[in-house]
């Protein structure tokens, strides 16, 4: 790959300029308090690949301190004690693809916040600007098992905007969600939606030519903006080119700056895109304009060139098993999934760009690991939690943070009644940062978002 | 077909197996034999361990302990595996559309304003449809198609249709759609007391020989129709709200109508009055948020505590493509207090008698039309799949343009393009 190629040695400077830029909207997001626990007698699926029957799992400070089997001994004289039995620990589920906030429930007009489809491009918005912290769907998808999520604008536009990566705790603010440090990450869309979008006004792209046109001379005022703030902080300060010593800037531009910072590997492109063929063109624009593509989403023929993604260490998030809705959805098979995990570094991701699917990213990891099994492919829940967790964590620039029970890493837990991969498996306790914040026995350890307090009665469930 | 074993079968037997092994359908396997079977038989007979059933020209002929498989029998040797009747693949568009955003493919709903309860979607029906041996191979037999998209408050007709592929494949009688709420007040005017307007003004013009309004809601076609469905007819409400369930049971009591609620997020709050009233409700039992004003009292255990009021339950919401993920709706509402049998009785034999399908179906019982499935384990388990689905006592082949794209893809290497891969599905 060529990634970065076109990234000149003089481009610190302008990453100086960018992180000043990159601060606002800070994240407020702390730990909620928590108490050291030690869970014992779990069968806990790491995250890495590996199974422990019978392990110890120490989180203390909001960490993980430490995992081991039976045998390890554990540093510990205050945690209270969870006895696992029976049950299996993971790391907590991560989304990689979810529109909580930004299509809230109740899904009504009001609430309709995730595309700005006023023109094919709006690299200049950010999803977090449009994320309703009260949308009763992250409480539901804790109690699923979610303790991480990137928020994304939605597929209208050939560039959507920027996402939000959060962590799933109750807050007025979404700011009070933002986990710390994730980079942003670029939404973009192939295929039949924004030519469909923007066909229907008579505008470009009214086809998938039109699409990449669109995103290209996007990447080309993008390379220029690199180019005019390098130009001037190179300028600064030299008497040769400025009279009166002060250099005047470009002009500050939202939408290439977001475009800048891809070009620079800050920001993480997600692409929305369903057909082979385009992600492979997609692959050769990341090639010319020197960026990497972190995964493409949906990719339901994915699995056509499942070598190629993993050639190109671009991870397909995907679901178990949808299909047909529209034409560059027809030719879903169910072990697409499989299939693009199989290669040697093959990254797959179970995604579920639903409210329903968030609440149960287990099941469609069951149901995309029963069928890879049938088809003859070896596939271990050791292995097949990594694309609800590891791998989505990866393809969010958060691995070194979470998605794996190691010591160091965030205390990010779910404590399953059972094998998670069932239709009959529940959260039992979700830990996030170490803090309880959900307890399917303990009323007390439920959120309920402010919507639906005092609605009816069954509102809770 | 990997499980059927030769095991007992005469020579006759192998050959009517090789044929099936070869044919779209298994044209030849009159006779069929299951030994060794976890029957779920969906009757007074319950659960039969290690049960063998007998089918003959397309239908049951015993079922039970320790039968001896006849010497023309296909053997399929389940060795334990679960045999429950053909699942239910809830209200679709199966046939009725291929691709859904593609207009030209679709024909599950009139789009004009008038009311037009004469519309009938199934002369659309499409046997060649991918999505239906999509749906079959995973365990499904049958379906009930929706007039689910139509411009008016009354949908149009549908009918339970076997999905066997067959073009004369339709179930039962012509049921009727009805849309009621939120989601319907566009269609009347913006408010949903309209619905009750419109739909009063729809009954008494259809109890008039003539047309008395100067301004008339139906044709003559359409009075005819809605006539016909009083009495027995059974009528499927969309409606989720608690309130607006309500008005359906008074509306169809006024009007003499088998009512059907679908939807019925909000079921839960008026069980008591829908088991009174008799009348069954097809839920999403996956449906847990406030997705809209009707729908703010989702919760997860709706199905249980309707079945818990003694309301028939049986699923839907999977849509259409997604209709194979109604077992796993199942096993959502057994995983939230409904019980096992009760789950695989809303896949099987709930629907058959919401529906009125007849004493044939939706059971395993002699005589029973033999739509079977043999699955790979717990039916309602997102681990388990459907090994072999049987149509009126015939093997399916166990194929689709999807297993096919699979087997196009699934070689690791391919010295030619895979466009030349053209597997058949035939082992």
């Amino acid at each position: 790959m060529t990634f970065r190629k076109i990234i000149s040695c003089t481009l610190f400077l302008l990453l100086t300029q960018a992180s000043a830029w990159a601060a606002p909207y800070p994240s407020t997001y702390s730990a909620l308090p928590s108490d050291p626990v030690l869970i014992v007698n779990a069968t806990i699926l790491t995250g890495t690949g590996a199974r422990i029957e019978n392990g110890q799992l120490l989180l203390s400070g909001g960490k993980v301190e430490q995992i081991g089997d039976a045998t390890a001994k554990i540093d510990t004289d205050d945690a209270t004690i969870i006895d696992a039995r029976g049950r299996w620990v993971t790391p907590g589920l991560i989304d990689v693809h979810s529109h909580l906030g930004v299509y809230a429930s109740p899904g009504i007009k009001a609430h309709s916040d995730g595309n700005e489809a006023t023109a094919p491009t709006t690299a200049q918005v950010w999803a977090e600007h449009s994320v309703w912290p009260q949308d009763p769907g992250f409480n539901r998808a804790r109690a699923g098992g979610v303790t991480s999520m990137q928020i994304l604008p939605g597929s209208a536009n050939l560039i959507g905007g920027r996402s939000v990566t959060l962590k799933n705790i109750p807050s007025i603010t979404y700011q009070g969600m933002k986990f710390p440090a994730a980079p942003h990450g670029l939404k973009m869309a192939c295929g039949e939606n924004p030519k469909r979008v923007y066909g229907e006004r008579k505008q470009t792209p009214s086809t998938r030519m039109g699409n990449v046109a669109g995103y290209r001379a996007q990447w080309i005022e993008a390379q220029q903006y690199i180019q005019d703030w390098e130009e001037f902080e190179s300028k600064k300060g030299s008497k040769k080119n400025d009279k009166n010593g002060t250099e005047k800037a470009p002009k500050r531009d939202l939408r290439l700056e977001t475009l800048a910072a891809v070009l620079k590997g800050e920001v993480l492109v997600h692409m929305h895109c369903y057909r082979a063929d385009e992600m492979a063109t997609i692959l050769d624009m990341a090639d010319e304009f020197g960026y990497r593509v972190s995964a493409f989403h949906h990719g339901v023929e994915a699995y056509k060139i499942a070598d190629t993604l993993a050639e190109n260490e671009v991870c397909g998030a995907l679901w178990a098993d949808w299909w047909g809705f529209k034409a560059e959805a027809y030719d879903g098979i169910q072990e697409n999934i499989a299939l693009v995990d199989r290669p040697v570094g093959g990254c797959a991701i179970v995604h579920s760009d639903s409210e329903e699917g968030i609440q149960r990213l287990n099941q469609e990891a069951a149901k995309a690991m029963t069928r890879g099994r049938r088809a003859g492919m070896d596939i271990t829940p050791e292995h097949a939690i990594q694309w609800i967790t590891a791998n989505p964590a990866k393809s969010m620039g958060i691995l070194d943070q979470t998605g794996t029970l190691e010591a160091g890493k965030m205390a990010d837990v779910v404590i399953w009644n059972g094998n998670p991969f069932s239709v009959y498996a529940k959260a039992d306790q979700v830990f996030v940062d170490g803090a309880l914040l959900y307890d399917r026995e303990n009323p007390d350890r439920q959120a309920l978002s402010d919507f639906e307090l005092g609605q009816q009665p069954g509102a809770e469930q | 077909m990997r499980n059927i074993k030769s095991k007992r079968t005469s020579w006759a037997g192998r050959i009517a197996l090789t044929l099936c092994l070869t044919a779209s359908f298994c044209l030849q396997a009159d006779t069929l034999f299951i030994n060794d079977a976890t029957v779920h038989t969906m009757s007074s007979t319950g659960i039969l361990q290690q049960g063998d059933i007998l089918i003959r020209d397309g239908k049951v002929q015993q079922v039970g302990t320790g039968l001896t498989a006849p010497a023309d029998a296909a053997v399929i040797e389940a060795k334990g595996r679960p045999v429950t009747p053909g699942f239910f693949a809830g209200i679709t568009e199966l046939g009725l559309v291929e691709i859904g955003a593609v207009e030209s493919s679709v024909d599950s709903g009139l789009e004009t304003e008038a009311m037009r309860p004469e519309f009938d979607v199934t002369p659309a029906y499409n046997p060649h449809s991918a999505a239906i041996p999509v749906t079959r191979i995973e365990g499904y037999t049958w379906s009930m198609l929706g007039a689910s998209r139509s411009g008016s408050i009354i949908g149009g007709q549908g009918q339970a249709v076997s999905l066997s592929g067959a073009y004369q494949a339709f179930l039962g009688n012509k049921v009727l759609f009805i849309d009621v709420g939120a989601d319907a007040s566009e269609q009347s005017g913006g408010s949903r007391a309209a619905q009750w307007m419109l739909l009063e003004q729809a009954m008494t013009e259809a109890g008039s020989e003539v047309s008395w309004s100067p301004d008339p809601l139906l044709t003559s076609a359409g009075r005819k129709t809605l006539t016909g469905f009083r009495g027995d007819g059974i009528v499927i409400f969309n409606v989720d709200r608690a309130s607006d369930i309500l008005q359906v049971l008074a509306f169809s009591v006024r009007h003499e109508l088998n009512a059907v609620i679908s939807g019925g997020t909000e079921a839960w709050m008026v069980a008591d009055q829908l088991a009174e009233a008799g009348v069954p409700v097809l839920i999403n039992a996956l449906s847990n948020l406030p997705d809209s004003f009707d729908q703010l009292g989702a919760r997860l255990d709706n199905a249980a505590m309707l079945n818990e009021a003694g309301v028939t339950i049986a699923f839907q919401g999977a849509g259409t493509h997604q209709a194979r993920k109604l077992r796993q709706v199942a096993g959502n509402a057994v995983a939230n207090g409904l019980p096992y049998e009760a789950g695989l009785a809303a896949m099987t034999i709930s629907p058959v008698m919401i529906f009125s399908l007849g004493d044939d179906h939706g059971s395993i019982e002699d005589n029973s039309t033999a739509d079977l499935v043999i699955w790979s384990g717990d039916p309602l388990e997102v681990t388990s799949v459907a090994d072999q689905v049987i149509i009126a006592g015939k093997p399916v082949e166990m194929v689709s343009r999807q297993t096919l794209l699979r087997d196009r893809y699934l070689p690791v290497q391919s010295e030619l393009p895979r466009a030349y891969i053209k597997p058949t599905g035939s082992e």
